[in-house]
């Protein structure tokens, strides 16, 4: 496959030689403990300290701000490496590298940069507040509000499935400053939450199909007082627009997850099929068998290069296309090959015992968070008939 | 006390070696390099000594092709403050290694020169003690585990059957064996900050010695492949197999 773009980003060599180390500290370290993370449901403590020192959490922050200033492809590239492991293992840096880390990086102002990016690079754990219980793909019409009193905010109202809300310090919360909706969603502002602010309570975490280890909650706020300068860029009504600048890089990072977990998947199936006999053979040797891995080498196979090819276009500007189309064929490839897994591995796929179970399970979130396949499908539809009926089309 | 940790780059433990063809070698065309794992624990130890207050500083050296500067950069990205490369594209063997690093050594005067038991490519379980030899310094080969007190090191051995103590009077050679320690991964801030370490090249010749080839290899070969078991119904039938195979 194609080298890694390192335009804007780590020099090759440096990243090259860290992607090596990554590779091997997911199968010494991380997948080893695995186990540990699933009956536990949390990253072990000494575990977590240590991806906070190999620098798992600041991948993206700029140097300056104590981070390691990856590209885009770079950045991509690592999630997908660090994704032949247990899904938990990403969720929990996630927010970090992703969302927040671009709507300071975009929208900032350079107290908040220098606030929170190096905190957010050494590790301190960030959530993401944008869905509601009343709102979801629909997220625009959220109903939590910002009230301006003096020198301060308030905030009213409830966020819900907020990955990492158990474990945050801080929280980038999205939140009405105008009752009204306004074009362009000029309504919606974001917020830098400390979230260990008064009035504010996080939920149990929610019981899930999959991603054990990984928790998500619901937020409620109750008369929270913030002080005006959380307003992220200084500015009301940006907040929508700064969430959809860090879209792309949220989908590119769901792709990643999805391309990193279906090989780790595809392994798990071969290795079954050169284990298990039936009918004197062992099952690889069937060519039914051989078609379900073809068929999921191929898909996975160009969703790489997809999202190989989208992250690189990324790192030049905006690829709403590229990316929602990467996001969506990885997520839905993912779900494919588990379940051709599940169905190499016989009755031994549906039981808790093997791992292709798990993968399963696990694997049903990617076409549904960052944007539900159908959404994405409507992003991508909307856009080329926008660019065609422009002229712009190539 | 400054430590030297010599460092080789060896094929990947995780690559399965083939051989060329014409069985002059193996082949390692296109094949994954990293820092020989015994090394690895040297530097590691190396490291720990330091962070104890022990030493003081740690120099990697590596004889090899210029990509050999990759592992410098490992060892530094570990925690070693400097690297020396002699860059060579020709086969050093043992001896010649030793010389070098005797060379070195006398410029460098450390304390401990710290290296792996073996490297896993040849296993040739040589060069530390062709070293201590040339030298005329002792050797705590094998360590288990590695103490410095005052002007002395302490090495326990492993050994058959169990652990030998042997204690040294610096300047000493060391060499790592498996159980010593687990060594950490470079971690990503520590990588970029390896960058901006100093790490010299220089060549074989810079050190007047002769490492001209005193070995031939005539032929490398894979392993055998193993013959597939059989199985027996019974005790009876064992015996019966034994017997008829002229074993029991
Ligand atoms: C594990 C997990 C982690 C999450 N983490 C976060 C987080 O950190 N922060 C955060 O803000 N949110 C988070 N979410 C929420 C997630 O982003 C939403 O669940 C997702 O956007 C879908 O919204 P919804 O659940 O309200 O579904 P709905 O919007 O109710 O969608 C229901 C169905 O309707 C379809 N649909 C909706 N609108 C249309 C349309 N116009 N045309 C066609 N079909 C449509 C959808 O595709 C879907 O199939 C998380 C969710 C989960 C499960
Ligand atoms: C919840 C559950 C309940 C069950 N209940 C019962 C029960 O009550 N009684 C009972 O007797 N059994 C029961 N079973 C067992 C079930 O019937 C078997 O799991 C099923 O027949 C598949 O056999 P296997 O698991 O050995 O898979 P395998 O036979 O090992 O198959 C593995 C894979 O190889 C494929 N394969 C096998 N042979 C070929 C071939 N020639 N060509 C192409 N592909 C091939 C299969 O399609 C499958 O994808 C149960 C299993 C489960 C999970």
């Amino acid at each position: 496959m194609s080298e890694i773009v390192s335009e804007g980003g780590m020099d090759a060599d440096t990243f090259a030689q860290f992607t090596d180390q990554l590779k091997r500290y997911v199968r010494e370290r991380l997948m080893p403990a695995e186990e540990q993370v699933l009956e536990d449901d949390a990253i072990p403590p000494d575990l977590l300290g240590e991806m906070r020192d190999m620098g798992l959490f600041g991948l993206t922050m700029p140097e300056e701000y104590g981070g390691s200033g990856m590209n885009v492809p770079q950045y991509i590239e690592t999630i997908r490496v660090l994704s032949y492991a247990l899904p938990a293992y990403r969720s929990i840096t996630s927010i970090n590298l992703g969302m927040v880390c671009s709507a300071l990086k975009n929208a900032g102002t350079e107290e908040q940069k220098s606030e929170w990016l190096p905190r957010l690079a050494a590790g301190e754990i960030a959530c993401f507040g944008l869905t509601e219980p009343g709102s979801g793909s629909d997220s625009a019409a959220m109903a939590t509000t910002a009230k301006r009193d003096g020198g301060h905010y308030v905030l009213n109202g409830s966020k819900r499935y907020i990955t990492n809300a158990p474990h945050a310090k801080l929280g980038l919360i999205m939140a009405r400053t105008n009752p009204e909706s306004m074009p362009k969603n000029a309504h919606v502002s974001a917020f830098l939450v400390d979230m260990e602010t008064d009035g504010i309570t996080v939920g149990k975490p929610d019981k899930k199909m999959g991603q054990r280890g990984s928790h998500i909650a619901d937020i409620y706020f109750d008369d929270v007082r913030v002080p005006a300068d959380a307003l992220l860029g200084g500015e009301e009504g940006r907040g929508f627009a700064t969430a959809m600048q860090s879209l792309d890089n949220g989908r590119l990072s769901i792709g990643a997850a999805s391309c990193g977990y279906a090989r780790r998947i595809l392994d798990t199936a071969l290795r079954y099929s050169g284990e298990r006999k039936a009918f004197g053979e062992t099952i690889g040797n069937f060519q039914l068998i051989q078609a379900m891995l073809a068929d999921s080498q191929a898909e996975l196979y160009a969703a790489e290069c997809m999202l190989r090819d989208a992250a690189a276009k990324a790192n030049k500007g905006k690829a709403i296309i590229e990316a929602a189309s990467a996001k969506m064929f990885a997520s839905e490839m993912c779900n494919r090959v588990a379940d051709r897994c599940v169905q190499i591995h016989g009755g031994a796929g549906y039981l808790a015992e093997y791992e292709a179970e798990r993968f399963y399970r696990d694997s049903r979130i990617y076409t549904i968070y960052e944007g539900t396949t159908q959404i994405l499908q409507l992003v991508i539809a909307k856009n080329m008939l926008r660019d065609f009926a422009s002229g712009a089309a190539a | 006390m400054k430590i030297l940790v010599p460092v080789k780059r060896v094929i990947d433990y995780n690559v399965k070696p083939r051989v060329k063809a014409d069985g002059s070698g193996v082949d390692l065309a296109n094949v994954k390099m990293s820092m020989n794992p015994f090394d690895e624990i040297a530097v590691e130890e190396a490291i720990r000594l330091k962070e104890a207050g022990k030493a003081d500083e740690i120099v990697a050296v590596s004889i090899g092709p210029a990509k050999a500067q990759e592992t410098l950069r490992t060892a530094l990205a570990m925690g070693a403050d400097r690297a020396i490369l002699i860059e060579t594209d020709d086969d050093v063997e043992p001896l010649g290694v030793a010389k070098i690093l005797k060379a070195i050594a006398e410029e460098e005067k450390p304390g401990i020169v710290m290296l792996g038991k073996q490297a896993i490519d040849d296993d040739s379980n040589q060069t530390g003690q062709m070293l201590a030899a040339l030298m005329g310094r002792p050797q705590g080969t094998f360590a288990n585990t590695v103490e410095v007190d005052g002007d002395s090191v302490t090495v326990k051995r492993e050994v058959d059957g169990g652990l030998e103590t042997v204690k040294l009077t610096m300047p000493a050679i060391v060499t790592t064996d498996l159980r010593l320690n687990e060594p950490r991964y470079a971690s990503l801030p520590n990588i970029m900050k390896a960058k901006k370490k100093p790490l010299d090249t220089k060549a074989p010749s810079d050190y007047g010695v002769d490492i001209a080839p005193r070995l031939k290899t005539t032929n490398v070969s894979e392993p055998p492949v193993r013959q597939a078991g059989d199985k027996v119904e019974d005790v009876d039938a064992l015996v019966a197999k034994l017997k008829s195979l002229g074993v029991a």
